[in-house]
């Protein structure tokens, strides 16, 4: 019998996935998820990826998105307001200073085709996945 | 610099003390800056993914509440991959002093951060006080 076969009975008889779940929660126990800013999420699908991140206050003009291979980067930089005389903070826990963000996405992209938006703080790029690397269909050929 | 490598972490609000909410989702903290000026105090809010329809500002007694709610876009037909951050509303509530003028709050949100301007009332300004020679 396959592994497979068992997706049939539905999830809670999967294995592998009970390993998985059991997993992702034992590592958060021990460690807590803490990551380089700003936060990212990817969503692939077979064609396409978007990466989204996190990044309030930034100006859009100055973030810098480029593509190498597999490789998203994102730049930029985030400034604290300036005090003048008899001013101060009583908090200080938003995020300042530079971003390099890397993030490796799970295929090559088009890079010609990459969009990017910004709204509400909120960075998404749309990332096709390079024709070259797309799964192809293999014909059989009669013989 | 030296905050090139600071890690970062959303963090997720305690239950908060009204009860429950009628909708399941997370609630985070937002990261807030307070900067105290000459005669007004501002909250600087991260708020990713809220705008000026979906933010509150609620002022009872001296009990300030700010609540954004985000709705989250998530791309059809696709696997989450990695997952860094969790998507939720952001709430968190401040207990002002008396010395703030209420009728003159201003709020306004650009690119995901909600900024606050409470100006002190005429009271709580500070005053030079005038020393005379004496005669």
């Amino acid at each position: 019998m396959l592994w497979s076969e068992l997706e049939r009975f539905g999830r809670f008889l999967d294995p592998w996935r009970e390993f998985e779940s059991m997993n992702r929660a034992l590592a958060r126990l021990s460690a807590p998820v803490t990551v380089e800013f700003p936060a990212v999420n990817l969503w692939a699908s077979e064609e396409h990826a978007v990466v989204t991140a996190e990044i309030p206050g930034i100006d859009p003009e100055s973030l810098d998105i480029s593509i190498v291979d597999k490789t998203l980067t994102l730049r930029g930089a985030r400034r604290l307001e300036e005090l003048k005389e008899g001013e101060a903070y009583h908090r200080r826990e938003r995020w300042h200073g530079q971003l390099t963000k890397m993030v490796e996405l799970p295929f090559a992209v088009d890079s010609s085709r990459v969009q990017a938006r910004f709204l509400k703080g909120v960075l998404s790029v749309s990332l096709p996945r390079a024709e070259a690397e797309k799964p192809r269909k293999i014909v059989i050929n009669p013989s | 610099m030296e905050d090139v490598k600071r890690e970062i972490e959303k963090k997720e609000a305690s239950t908060p003390g009204q009860g429950e909410r009628t909708r399941q989702r997370r609630v985070y903290t937002p990261d807030v800056d307070i900067m105290e000026k000459k005669d007004e105090m501002v909250v600087i809010a991260d708020m990713p993914g809220v705008d000026e329809k979906s933010v509150d500002v609620t002022l009872d007694k001296n009990v300030l509440t700010i609540h954004g709610r985000v709705d989250a876009e998530i791309p059809e037909n696709h696997k989450l991959l990695l997952s860094e951050y969790g998507i939720g509303d952001f709430q968190r509530t401040f207990t002002l002093s008396d010395e703030v003028d209420r009728d003159r709050i201003r709020a306004t949100v650009k690119n995901g951060v909600l900024k606050l301007v409470l100006p002190k009332a005429e009271a709580a300004k500070m005053r030079k006080i005038p020393i005379q020679a004496e005669a």
